[in-house]
């Protein structure tokens, strides 16, 4: 026999033997693969063992569905009593919004979700249309379906109103003008004034709704609304401050972002908001009446922003200086290079970054309780003072978790589809 | 766009003429006096050791890096702070990287018609017609649809190429496009880049592949701390050079 050896035929692809797959293999790989992977094994089935069937008597055999006050609740079982949810639920929801305008709040939702879907997962249709309309229209809209009528003096004299109009057709003309030219930066500014102006006759007209007070506001759709706002708002102006902080060429512009972001983040939250509070009253003009709601959001959208423009200056950080020179020699502009080649990979980078913030600051909204908001905090912790449910913040703070957990869960989760989306093969 | 706003191009002049040009980083003199006329069509390899500032110069031509003193004329533009300058530069001048600097967001496909599209405002379809045409010149068209992390690297260098040419550019600049590749893939890139040298492209080019400037090069420069120490048409250059530092930095190159 000679040591040379010719391989003539091809291995057939053979399954794998018995013991490398099922339940059993899997479980010996995963469960018990070792001692000690054996003992962590047992000690979590343990803990489990004494964790869980208390859980779920308090929560469902032994907790109360039906009751009218603490008494029954006391009476009807050990454990949590969830007719007082049931009873109260209108409060956690939507605070004292009046009940016959609860329709309000629901159409906002539920037209957010509706627009919301096809951008949040791209094989739905109609994608670019729903975002614009989640960002020109839906603004407007959910203000002044929430709100209503806002009083502006001006839109009661014939002279006001002609202001208005004489100053919406300039800026609009001015817009075009310079779009024609493409002066981008001109046409973009002329637009956007165009826009405002068209916001506030919007919301000031309030689709001919009832107004409401703002200060009857609360639970999850205060929640909601500050943590809505507060992201929509700072995703964009924190793109903005990190690339302000990165723009060595302008450095008037560069000190304000990095003035900006440095002392907002180095105060609290609550000061913020205790500032948002009582300062910005002082700078703005006489007669514009901020209410406490309005307060808190831009406190709250600032804060967001200064974080998000860290999180999105890493990103920025991590693109290579290539990238830029790839751009710049295929003759793209700053504008176009950011928005094509740098913005898309910096922000896909930081999505974990971006969702935590987004994550941190739906939490951190419950911290106008301190201001005297009813969030979903303040509207959990007067209903277990309330004399006829006293006693019951178990139920009451479990509730609202759950609230707060599922959430911040999906937001989580759908961060970690979006990174698989958007994952394109090796790394470099 | 409105024709007061760029620069125009003039054809008739030499593709690229740099004259008395300084460049410093910080203290330090990168580049030293140099001048180099490029005519059009003409393809001129530049080679010296590390360090020496081949890479500065020919990015000063594109304005990635700014000169300090003396001028560089484009296409008859010079390059100057003017950004509209700047920007017609960049569109007639295609240029090619050590470590091809693709975008690796977007497919190869997307990566070639980016410019066209949003640059030249060309029609998606017209950029993506172009860019077929090229990445069947580089001979990788079934590649369009894979992002650029799932070639080779003689294919990402190969994209790169495509890309450029996508832009229909006068002159191509390549900054050592083969030394981050390994041996079976040079051969690849460099036939590119002959057939681009016979179809009559004005090339510039940062290379240590002997043989390649021997078969293209009209013309060799040798650059060593900031200067052009020598230039010469190839054959001359390698078995005739001048300078001692010409002949050092060819023993070394050529003796293993
Ligand atoms: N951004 C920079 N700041 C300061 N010095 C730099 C910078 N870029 C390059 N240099 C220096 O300038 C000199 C020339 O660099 P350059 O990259 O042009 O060399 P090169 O000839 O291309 O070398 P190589 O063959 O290694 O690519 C080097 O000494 C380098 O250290
Ligand atoms: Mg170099």
């Amino acid at each position: 026999m000679s040591k040379a050896f010719v391989r003539t035929e091809f291995h057939p692809d053979l399954p794998p033997p018995a013991s490398e797959s099922g339940p059993i293999a899997w479980l010996r790989h995963n469960l018990f693969s070792t001692w000690y992977n054996s003992l962590a094994t047992f000690f979590v089935l343990y803990l489990a063992w004494l964790v869980i069937p208390p859980v779920l008597d308090w929560a469902l055999f032994s907790a109360v569905w039906e009751a009218n006050n603490y008494k029954e609740c006391k009476a009807g079982g050990t454990g949590a009593c969830w007719g007082m949810i049931d009873k109260r639920f209108d409060l956690f929801m939507y605070g004292f919004y009046k009940a016959e305008d609860h329709w309000r709040p629901n159409l906002a939702i539920i037209v957010f979700i509706i627009a919301m879907l096809p951008v949040l997962f791209d094989k739905l249709p109609g994608r670019r249309m729903c975002a614009m309309f989640l960002i020109l229209g839906y603004p407007a809209f959910t203000v002044a379906l929430i709100r209503g009528p806002i009083e502006m003096s001006s839109f009661n004299s014939t002279m006001g109103i002609a202001l208005w109009v004489v100053a919406f057709v300039a800026a609009a003309y001015w817009g075009h003008h310079n779009a024609k030219k493409f002066n981008a930066v001109q046409s973009g500014i002329g637009y956007a004034i165009a826009y405002i102006i068209l916001f506030i006759v919007f919301i000031a007209w309030g689709m001919g709704l009832t107004p409401t007070e703002t200060d009857t506001y609360g639970g999850l759709m205060l929640t909601v609304m500050l943590a809505g706002v507060g992201i929509a708002v700072a995703l964009p102006l924190g793109i903005l401050l990190a690339l302000g902080r990165r723009a060595n060429s302008m450095p008037i512009v560069q000190m304000l972002c990095i003035g900006f972001i440095e002392i907002v983040r180095s105060v609290p939250l609550i000061s913020v908001l205790f500032m948002a509070q009582f300062m910005l009253p002082l700078f703005m003009p006489e007669g514009i009446k901020f209410d406490n709601v309005m307060r808190a959001l831009v406190g709250f959208s600032l804060f967001a922003a200064a974080y998000m423009a860290e999180v999105v200056r890493g990103g920025l950080q991590a693109i290579p200086k290539g990238q830029f020179e790839a751009a710049d020699s295929l003759g793209l502009n700053f504008y176009l290079n950011m928005r094509l080649i740098v913005l898309p990979q910096a922000l896909k980078i930081v999505i974990p970054g971006i969702v935590s913030t987004f994550i941190g600051l739906f939490k951190d909204t419950s911290l106008v309780s301190i201001i005297a908001l009813a969030d979903l905090l303040l509207v959990a912790k007067q209903s277990y003072t309330d004399s006829n449910w006293l006693g019951l913040e178990h139920t009451a703070y479990v509730f609202i978790a759950i609230i707060y957990f599922c959430i911040c869960f999906s937001m989580s989760r759908y961060s970690m589809y979006l990174e698989q989306k958007l994952h394109t093969g090796h790394k470099r | 766009m409105s024709d007061t706003n760029t620069a125009a191009a003039d054809n008739s002049g030499p593709a690229i003429a740099i004259t008395g040009m300084h460049k410093w980083y910080g203290d330090f003199h990168v580049l030293k006096d140099i001048n180099l006329t490029v005519e059009r069509g003409e393809r001129i390899v530049i080679c010296g050791p590390s360090g020496s500032g081949k890479s500065t110069m020919i990015r000063c031509i594109n304005r990635l890096e700014e000169h300090q003193k003396g001028s560089i004329n484009v296409s008859g533009i010079e390059l100057t702070n003017d950004v509209k300058n700047i920007d017609t530069i960049r569109r007639e001048v295609g240029m090619v990287f050590q470590h091809f600097n693709l975008f690796p967001h977007l497919t190869v496909l997307q990566n070639c018609t980016l410019a066209p599209i949003w640059v030249r405002k060309m029609p998606k379809a017209e950029a993506e017609e172009i860019a077929m045409k090229y990445l069947t010149r580089v001979k990788i068209p079934e590649q369009a649809g894979k992002f650029p992390g799932q070639l080779s690297g003689g294919q990402q260098q190969r994209v790169a190429i495509a890309r450029s040419l996508c832009m229909n550019p006068d002159i191509m600049l390549f900054d050592e496009p083969t030394s981050a590749l390994d041996p079976e893939m040079i051969k690849e890139v460099l036939d590119v880049m002959v057939d681009l040298a016979k179809e009559g492209m004005t090339m510039l080019c940062v290379t240590h592949e002997m043989g390649f400037a021997k078969q293209v090069a009209d013309r060799v420069i040798f650059m060593d701390e900031g200067e052009i120490i020598e230039q010469n048409e190839p054959n001359e250059f390698f078995d005739n050079p001048q300078s001692d530092r010409t002949k050092l930095f060819l023993s070394q190159i050529l003796g293993h």
